[in-house]
């Protein structure tokens, strides 16, 4: 007997896709429409919630097989447009790594460093179908004898071409300011003296895994919308922590779940990967995901209502705190008011500026929407689930908050 | 009435001449400096608005250029690809005047309003995918 009073299941929503009749609506859709009929109701009438994300994302890279040459070559350094690739997987086997930057460049040697071009940008440059300079240099072995190779290889000439990110898709993230007396050059953007700005970097209420704050329908073998093409959730991202404070609703207040995810490259499509160059930082990628949660119960509906008023996010100091990995924080704001332009820190009115594309991440939670609807995208029930939080009971944050209203 | 932000560049020649207390004289114009630099080979550049009467406005702007110094106006300067931007927000965290920001607090979408930039070229160094251009001069 299900706890629940709605029960649905993700076989029965795909058949009302393959129909054409499935209900499905964008995360800031699904706010509303909780509001106006309840989660019940709602639950009943939604079948999927499209939930999107485009913002930088560190722990990020490519797989690519660059096929065999004639001679053939063990490549064990391998350099793309002059980034170094990790070439000691196989003989013709590399991984880029997102942050790699270029052979040279002159990094904070003169600091702020604009860092260019890196591994970011030749992900970018391949998916844009862009030719890319291949230069790779082995010892020579009896079967692999050519020590040194140059050529241009182009995505589509490519055995294989993968994205392959170990952390994506921050379940949340935090608040950056700074307290010291010059202005810093971070991940987080510009950050001005004396908490004269504060950034941050989330979807908020269209993030995925803010709208699965429990992990219940998003794991290992979630089928998502991944840079334009279709890829997967493959793993827990590195430093997952599902145990991290959450608030009434649920939901954390600060990082702790992330995604490894997977995709074709060849798929993908430029406007959904950008090469990143972060003033005095470095070399990253931004890339767009987006994960359909079938609403399976009037759970996942209360869930998946989340608005940005109901998620909170620490507020650090990046000129001093974080740097010295001291555990200290100037309170708790929420996406709201992040969103408004102005947040209060120490009592003083400060100018937010956000880092991860909301526009771009309502684009994905739309498109994702419309290959649904054209019967283009199915639903996928994980194979195995992340790693869970000890703090969830079925229903347990429903029944709080509905005593709450 | 007529504002608008130039940025005037000065020839070594040139550089001695009191040309904008000039133009204020003679064209009863006013200015508000937002930038000035001298760089080695004694040329300077300096980021000016300029306001007076529309008439008055283009003969001071006239009389610099026939004494020598080259202008453009900012407005027409600052440019942004839109087909590179994806109003991430970056720049909203820079920019001085607010000629980059958000309006729309339910888009997010990032507007560029070109009349209020003065050219500092911050959102050029900051933009994560250079979408934000300045021409050379500046």
């Amino acid at each position: 007997m299900s706890v629940f009073k709605v029960n649905k299941t993700i076989e029965e929503i795909n058949d009302k896709i393959k129909r054409g009749e499935a209900v499905v609506v964008n995360a800031e859709e699904m706010i509303d429409i909780v509001k106006k009929e309840g989660v019940i109701e709602a639950a009943k009438k939604v079948d999927v919630v499209t939930t999107g994300t485009f913002g930088t994302m560190c722990s990020s890279g490519a797989l690519l097989n660059f096929g065999h040459t004639a001679p053939k070559i063990k490549a064990a350094k391998v350099w793309l447009n002059d980034v170094e690739a990790y070439g000691s997987l196989a003989a013709v086997d590399l991984y880029i790594g997102a942050s790699a930057v270029k052979k040279g460049d002159p990094l904070n040697a003169v600091h702020p460093g604009r860092f260019e071009y890196g591994g970011g940008h030749v992900i970018e440059d391949l998916i844009a179908r862009k030719p890319v300079r291949l230069v790779a240099e082995g010892y020579g072995t009896d079967c692999y004898p050519a020590k040194r190779i140059e050529m241009e290889i182009f995505i589509d000439d490519l055995r294989e071409a993968t994205l392959l990110n170990p952390r994506n898709a921050y379940q949340n993230y935090s608040v950056a300011t700074n307290s010291t007396d010059k202005t810093i050059y971070t991940y987080m953007g510009v950050l001005k003296p004396h908490f004269a700005n504060a950034t941050y970097s989330s979807a908020g209420q269209l993030s995925p895994l803010l709208n699965d704050p429990f992990y219940l329908t998003i794991g290992i073998g979630t089928r998502i919308f991944l840079g334009g093409g279709v890829g997967y959730v493959i793993w827990h991202g590195t430093q997952h922590n599902p145990n991290e404070e959450r608030n009434e609703r649920g939901v954390p207040k600060t990082g702790a779940g992330a995604l490894a995810v997977v995709g074709d490259m060849k798929q993908m499509n430029a406007d959904f990967i950008k090469g990143a160059s972060i003033l005095g930082y470095g070399v990253s990628l931004s890339v767009g995901i987006g994960i359909p949660i079938p609403v399976l119960n009037e759970e996942i509906a209360f869930f998946t209502s989340v608005s940005d008023e109901e998620i909170d996010a620490y507020i650090f100091d990046y000129g001093h705190d974080y740097p010295l990995k001291i555990d200290n924080n100037y309170g708790l704001t929420n996406y709201k008011e992040l969103k408004s332009g102005f947040i209060t820190i120490n009592g003083k009115k400060v100018p937010t500026a956000p880092l991860s594309s909301y526009s771009g991440a309502m684009k994905i939670a739309e498109t994702l929407k419309q290959w649904i609807l054209d019967k283009k995208f199915f639903l996928t029930k994980p194979s195995a689930p992340l790693p869970q939080s000890k703090d969830y009971e079925p229903l347990k944050y429903l029944k709080k908050y509905e005593k709450n209203l | 009435m007529i504002s608008k932000k130039v940025v005037l560049r000065f020839p070594e020649e040139i550089a001695e001449k009191p040309l904008v207390s000039d133009i204020c004289k003679k064209f009863d114009l006013t200015f508000n400096i937002m930038r000035a630099n001298i760089f080695p080979r004694k040329e300077g550049i300096l980021t000016l608005e300029i306001s007076g009467e529309d008439d008055s406005f283009y003969k001071g702007i006239q009389y610099l250029k026939d004494n020598g110094v080259s202008i453009s106006f900012v407005e027409e300067s600052i440019n942004r690809d839109e087909s590179k931007c994806y109003h991430c927000g970056f720049c909203v965290a820079v920019c001085p005047t607010e000629a980059l920001t958000i309006t729309d607090r339910k888009t997010m979408r990032v507007d560029l309003f070109k009349d209020k930039c003065i050219a500092c070229g911050y959102c050029v160094k900051v933009c994560p995918v250079k979408a934000m251009s300045l021409p050379e001069e500046f």
